[in-house]
């Protein structure tokens, strides 16, 4: 009976269920994909807490994902780490880095940082491909385990797709508790005007520094599932254009939207695999659906849904106002 | 004598690169568009030209007017009118997106319904070499940084000394005052589109008979234009050029003499320097904030 009343959570319990009975009905590739859909949807969750709570703009989430990768590639290939400890040492380095990587945010704003932290992102490719002693190069790291946790290998598809869908859903809910909190409004603050925030007490240094850090940490934990996901792993995926991607689903979802990641997740890593019926046009066909999608919605997906349903609850009022102004 | 020689092809990459970076600049100005596709808007004129002589059946130098033309009324007009005016009033981001997106769909487009493999492009002036006091410098690269240092230096004439260009100057700095004074903005800021896209349409006929034309071209050049326009100076002209110009030769001079490996990160240190201690450019103006 309460659930009845509350259409949000039955849709989510729907959607949370159509997660879990996925894997049975698709083909291997299939199961990757999802598998992809959920390490995507946390990189670009930790954007979203970055950029679109937050306000800062930042083009360095690659690199995050590219750091949080090789260090849970080197350390479980090369050291033989358990995959518990080397997923940790991931988020803890990203958390770090990205605290560093807010300072510059300190001192600039807007396309300013984007252009520093589009610099950064180039940067890591570049140590990333050149450091071959630690990164295998251009050849990469290959045979990177799945892990087994508490005597359970993860080694098959469907299996690694669970642990994947399980980290999603608890840093789904620690963002949902965190953007509740006063730290997600004190992130809001800063986008909305940090000025005025920190004239309200609210010290911007430290929560631009959060800000970074913690979506720095979300990219760590989505390379730390990446890197066991495909096997292998090489610079290219981690140079600009994934951050540009990312930059895209949150966009394409819905900028600070809590559900934005999930969906600009879907456009971004299934879309394209959908259109692929149309052999060497589905590039293409994404690029124009998406600039098709910014001119009819440029606040996003959710922001178009909202537009869509908001006026339909408002009607009953505005027709009752009509009904008594005569 | 190598140092002249870096020097020189040093110069003419960056020649280069500051046509882009005048025109990612100019855009940014009059409709704060950040251009992420500017690097495959280099890319594109060249197969213009290329698709002109090859399915049209014209001599090379009707080609490139065809070339030029087609780069004003797409990278021009269209970009303008169906791209960028639906969204400027949503902010910068959704545009960076579509940008994004205008990318890739130049760059497939030319892989999937041109050629995916390098295409010759014929050279408008010849490949000889001179030797000058023992260095051996290609004509190409003096007549790139002739062409391009003129069409620059003319621009920067045309928005300084005449009236449209003045006109063009004041939308950029204030578009409502320019409003209320009687200047056409939209005229204006339909201007700064065509004169980037001449200016990159200039740029590819330049740069592509040295590299070929290929569809991943832009990556490396919109980077690049980014990076000289940071670098120079977000708003000013001449910053754009001087931003250039250092580029290609530090680009040189990193390549022959610290590491080929890590050549593309001096540049990068470059802009981080840069815009950590001294955001506005090393020849722009402060930026006013807003509160």
């Amino acid at each position: 009976m309460r659930l009845a009343g509350r259409p949000g959570a039955v849709f989510l319990a729907l959607v949370a269920i159509a997660l879990i009975v996925a894997p049975m009905g698709l083909k291997p590739h299939g199961v990757y994909l999802i598998s992809m859909w959920a390490v995507m949807s946390i990189a670009a969750i930790g954007l979203n807490l970055t950029l679109g709570y937050a306000g800062q703009i930042s083009l360095a989430q690659a690199a995050f994902v590219g750091i949080g990768a090789y260090c849970s590639a080197i350390l479980t290939a090369k050291f033989g780490w358990p995959f518990g400890g080397a997923f940790a040492l991931a988020a803890v380095l990203c958390f770090a880095i990205g605290w560093l990587l807010g300072y510059p945010a300190l001192r600039v704003q807007h396309h300013y940082l984007a252009f520093v932290t589009l610099a950064f992102t180039t940067l890591v490719y570049l140590v990333l491909r050149n450091e071959e002693k630690w990164t295998g190069g251009t050849y990469g790291i290959s045979g990177i385990p799945r892990p087994s946790l508490f005597g359970w290998s993860t080694k098959g598809g469907p299996a690694f797709y669970y642990l994947c869908l399980f980290v999603l859903a608890v840093v789904s809910w620690l963002t949902w508790r965190l953007v509740r909190s006063p730290w997600g409004r004190a992130f809001m603050a800063l986008r909305e005007n940090p000025l005025r925030a920190s004239s309200l007490g609210v010290d911007t240094r430290r929560y631009t520094l959060m800000a970074f850090a913690i979506g720095s940490a979300l990219g760590g934990v989505a390379g730390a599932l990446y890197a066991p996901l495909v096997e292998y792993i090489d610079p290219t995926p981690f140079a600009l254009g994934l951050s540009l991607n990312l930059l895209l689903m949150v966009i394409v979802g819905g900028s600070g939207y809590f559900f934005g990641p999930y969906l600009g997740a879907i456009v971004s890593v299934l879309l394209p695999e959908w259109l692929r019926v149309t052999d060497s046009l589905y590039l293409i066909i994404y690029a124009v659906a998406v600039m098709l999608l910014m001119v009819v919605c440029p606040s996003g997906l959710l922001g178009l849904a909202e537009r869509l349903l908001k006026p339909a609850r408002k009607e009953p009022v505005a027709r009752a106002a009509a009904k008594a102004a005569p | 004598m190598a140092l002249l020689q870096i020097l020189i092809s040093g110069l003419a990459t960056g020649a280069i690169y500051a046509l882009v970076a005048v025109g990612f600049m100019l855009l940014w100005q009059t409709s704060q568009t950040i251009n992420f596709a500017q690097g495959e808007f280099v890319m594109l004129p060249a197969f213009f030209v290329l698709g002109a002589m090859k399915f049209g059946g014209m001599p090379f130098w009707l080609a490139i007017v065809v070339g030029l033309l087609l780069s004003l009324i797409v990278l021009g007009v269209l970009f303008k009118v169906l791209l960028v005016d639906p969204m400027l009033r949503h902010g910068v981001l959704p545009l960076v997106i579509s940008t994004i997106a205008l990318a890739l769909f130049f760059k497939e487009g030319v892989k999937t319904w041109y050629a995916a493999e390098a295409q010759p492009f014929p050279a408008l002036w010849s490949n000889d070499n001179l030797e000058i006091g023992g260095a051996v410098i290609s004509v190409q690269n003096l007549v790139i940084i002739v062409v391009a240092v003129t069409a620059v230096l003319a621009l920067q004439w045309f928005l300084a000394r005449t009236r449209t260009g003045r006109c063009m100057q004041a939308t950029a700095q204030n578009p409502a005052l320019a409003r209320i004074l009687g200047v056409r903005v939209e005229r204006m800021i339909l201007y700064t589109f065509l004169i980037n896209a001449a200016l990159v349409a200039l740029a590819s006929f330049l740069i592509s008979p040295i590299y070929l034309a290929k569809f991943s071209n832009g990556e490396t050049l919109g980077m690049a234009a980014f990076i000289a326009a940071i670098v120079g100076g977000f708003n000013q002209v001449r910053g754009a050029i001087a931003g250039g110009l250092l580029l290609g030769v530090v680009d040189n001079l990193a390549a022959s003499y610290i590491s080929t490996q890590y050549r593309g990160a001096i540049p990068l240190f470059l802009l981080i320097a840069v815009i950590l201690f001294r955001p506005q450019g090393l020849l722009g103006r402060a930026e006013e904030r807003s509160v």
